[in-house]
């Protein structure tokens, strides 16, 4: 019969490719013409050769690209001889695969957007060079600060893998609730303190005939930021590194619980605008903006992405999320703070020492000043925006951050096991959905970190 | 002058034939090679987990999940593809202005389809909602693609809309090839509109049916554009539009398993194949030859 005849053949096939081809689509190269390191100095510390060339990939997507030319034409500066070839793309994934299998990788990497490649399989294949060198190397502005001291809190741990730094991100992206101050203003509403208040605020907010929330239903991602702020913030540092170390039992856990409990609440209490959970980001958060609905929960990019719908005098403001109960481990303005545009410098990078340095231009005053102005984005810079007059959304920002001091936290699981995201995703559609109950919710995505757990096939990192 | 000729189609054929085998036999192959490996894609040691992804397939929730859909599609989508084309086809033989606007969708790409559609189905100001409201039927109004029970049958309603053109134009073609004198005896016989479809009509484009279904086969294993762009999630809410073909491209992209994702997509290339010749056996009549 045909099909046996056909799978006979194409199972042949697949023997014949598995010793004949064995070395096509995973071939590698791994010739050795890597630039040596020079000698080092006070003026040069990571010993950048100064004439070899230096290949610059960058993903243009919002925040644009002039940032990264800015940070090439500062090296140029002071290594006249060094030609930077900087390239703006977007699909970096795509670009950069094969050249990442083949082993000849640019010098430096900006391995953001939707397209770049997945962090977690690039530090378990060993793609990444180690950062402490630059992190010990002094500071551009000021060269008795070490460059590591000028960056905010938790950057250098959003891209530490089990002990190792191997990336760094650029932007400060914060987590919130998000509010207009002019539309509060005119009802005389303030922004509550702890999720109790929320839920008082928001009959209110009833009462007045708008809804109280919306959400980015499409993608339910973006509930799960209140969501998991509010755990960690009545958990404290613990409960996080409880969930992202996959320990038994602590999305179970009585802090996520409550959380899961007061996310649910929204929709018990109909707080929720009507079909939130069928509309895509835009759809939310143009009624947001329009004025119809008083909070959504999003990053700091808001601002930024709606730019061309908000209306005059609307005002955006970022809070930081509700205390989930009066002991919470956490104080008040703790915030969930990640960082994104994520630059890395390839292990098999001809030209490391040079990808440092740039990094070094990258992350200096006068650059990050221009990317704050350019992409209206906060860069992990500190003291990069001192002086700037900023937007609405972006002051709230900036203001959170120095309101939370060192109490930022952030989780890693997304970035580690993608696949636990996705269960959380579904299972936190279903909870605002009403469709299961916060134990049930609990349950599920325990369930799938366990899973996660159990996997040998995914790498494991702890923290 | 013969061998001239041998030697000018050798000439003419083989760039064409070395960039088919370059660009697209040895991707096939090499898929195949890498379903029995746990490469990451960056990797350039790709290990060899022997038949560990095939069996990996059997216990994986989204990709059952995806088989499921999948599986519900191919048998709801060509069945009323193509009772739709033909009853199209058959109520407006000879007005040409209508095969024109059935097939409007099919010049729309994919997705084109799929966003439009998307605003159709927005709860709170979409399209449907709107029209159910403007009728007097609040109380239909859904979130069309967030609920589970609801969301694949919106997606397979549109995939229904988008293919249902080309079906007609091709039955409507196939038709007018049956002979008039054919019709007019079966008339002047006292046979009626619906035996005249079932005995003589359906029996002489049967060819073409049989294309259709197998082609609408296929294409009921894939919508995986349809449910990427539309569904929320994607390929929610909670798997409920899951589709295997996402679950390829989730696995590769997402979860960094290309080794893995290989593996679901040389099973779906022998699913694919499987079914083709299924519908081609089942399917099987005898061929009426026209005189």
């Amino acid at each position: 019969m045909n099909l046996t005849r056909r799978s006979a053949l194409a199972g042949a096939a697949a023997v014949a490719a598995s010793t004949g081809l064995a070395a096509c689509a995973t071939a590698g190269g791994g010739d050795d013409d890597k630039v040596k390191q020079g000698d080092t100095s006070a003026e040069n510390p990571l010993g950048v050769s100064a004439e070899a060339a230096l290949e610059v990939v960058i993903f243009k997507g919002g925040y644009g690209d002039q940032y990264a030319i800015d940070a090439g034409a500062s090296l140029k500066q002071k290594f006249p001889k060094v030609a930077v070839d900087h390239k703006g793309i977007q699909g970096v994934g795509e670009v950069l695969q094969p050249r990442f299998v083949a082993d000849s990788p640019p010098d430096v990497v900006d391995n953001s957007g939707a397209g770049r490649l997945d962090l977690a399989t690039l530090v378990s294949a060993g793609k990444l060079t180690d950062l402490t060198s630059l992190l010990d190397a002094p500071s551009l502005d000021d060269p008795s600060k070490k460059f590591r001291d000028t960056l905010m809190p938790g950057v250098i741990e959003d891209g530490t893998f089990d002990g190792k730094p191997l990336v760094l991100n650029y932007s400060s992206v914060l987590w919130g609730v998000w509010y207009s101050k002019s539309l509060f203003a005119k009802h005389g509403w303030t922004f509550p303190k702890t999720w109790d208040e929320m839920l008082t605020l928001n009959d209110e907010i009833k009462k007045a005939g708008l809804a109280p929330w919306t959400w980015q239903g499409k993608y339910p991602e973006y509930l799960n930021d209140p969501l998991v702020s509010l755990a960690a913030k009545a958990g404290g540092f613990d409960l996080v590194k409880s969930i992202d170390n996959l320990q038994p039992g602590a999305w179970q856990s009585p802090a996520m619980l409550a959380a899961a409990e007061a996310i649910h609440q929204l929709a018990v209490r109909g707080h929720i605008l009507p079909g939130s959970e069928g509309l895509s980001h835009t759809e939310a958060q143009n009624a947001w903006c329009k004025g119809q609905v008083a909070f959504i929960p999003c990053g700091s990019w808001l601002e930024g992405e709606q730019q061309a719908v908000t209306p005059a005098g609307f005002d955006m403001v970022m809070g930081t999320v509700p205390a989930l109960t009066g002991s919470d481990k956490l104080p008040n303005g703790a915030v969930m703070a990640a960082s994104s545009e994520s630059f890395i410098v390839p292990a098999k990078a001809k030209n490391v020492p040079g990808g440092l340095e740039f990094l070094r231009h990258l992350f200096s005053q006068k650059v990050a000043r221009g990317f704050a102005e350019s992409a209206k984005a906060l860069p992990v810079v500190t003291g990069a925006t001192e002086g700037l007059t900023l937007t609405s959304g972006l002051g709230s920002v900036a203001e959170a951050v120095k309101a939370a001091g060192p109490n930022v936290f952030s989780y890693k699981f997304r970035t580690w096991y993608a696949p636990l995201s996705k269960a959380l995703d579904d299972a936190t559609g279903e909870l605002a959905t009403k469709r299961i109950n916060p134990q049930q919710w609990a349950e599920r995505v325990q369930k799938a970190a366990d899973a996660v757990a159990k996997d040998s096939s995914i790498v494991k990192h702890q923290r | 002058m013969r061998h001239g000729k041998y030697r000018f189609l050798a000439g003419a054929l083989i760039v064409p034939l070395t960039l088919y085998g370059v660009f697209v036999l040895s991707p096939y192959l090499q898929a195949f090679q890498l379903a029995f490996t746990d490469w990451n894609g960056v990797s350039d040691q790709p290990r060899s987990v022997g038949f560990g992804n095939f069996a990996r397939l059997w216990d994986d929730p989204l990709f059952l999940a995806g088989l499921r859909n999948n599986g519900l599609m191919l048998l709801v989508v060509p069945l009323a593809v193509i009772v739709l084309a033909l009853a199209l086809a058959a109520g407006t033989r000879g007005t040409k202005v209508y095969r024109v606007v059935y097939f409007f969708p099919q010049l729309l790409s994919v997705a084109i389809i799929a966003v439009l559609w998307q605003f159709v189905y927005t709860p709170n100001s979409g399209l449907l909602n709107g029209a159910l409201s403007a009728v007097g039927l609040d109380s239909w109004r859904q979130s069309w693609l967030a609920e589970p029970d609801l969301a694949l049958w919106s997606v397979m309603a549109v995939m229904i809309w988008s293919s249902v053109g080309f079906y007609v134009v091709l039955f409507s073609a196939a038709m007018e090839s049956v002979p008039d004198d054919i019709m007019e005896a079966a008339a002047i016989d006292g046979a009626g509109p619906v035996t005249v479809f079932r005995r003589i009509t359906l029996p002489l484009i049967w060819e073409s049916v049989q294309v259709g279904w197998i082609y609408l086969g296929i294409a009921a294993l894939d919508g995986f554009a349809l449910v990427q762009i539309m569904t929320v999630g994607p390929g929610g809410p909670d798997n409920s539009t899951e589709v295997m073909g996402l679950g390829l491209y989730r696995t590769a992209f997402t979860f960094g398993k290309f080794g893995y994702a290989s593996a679901m997509g040389v099973a779906i290339f022998f699913l694919t194949l499987s079914i083709a010749v299924l519908l081609l056996r089942v399917t099987k009549r005898e061929r009426v030859e026209l005189a």
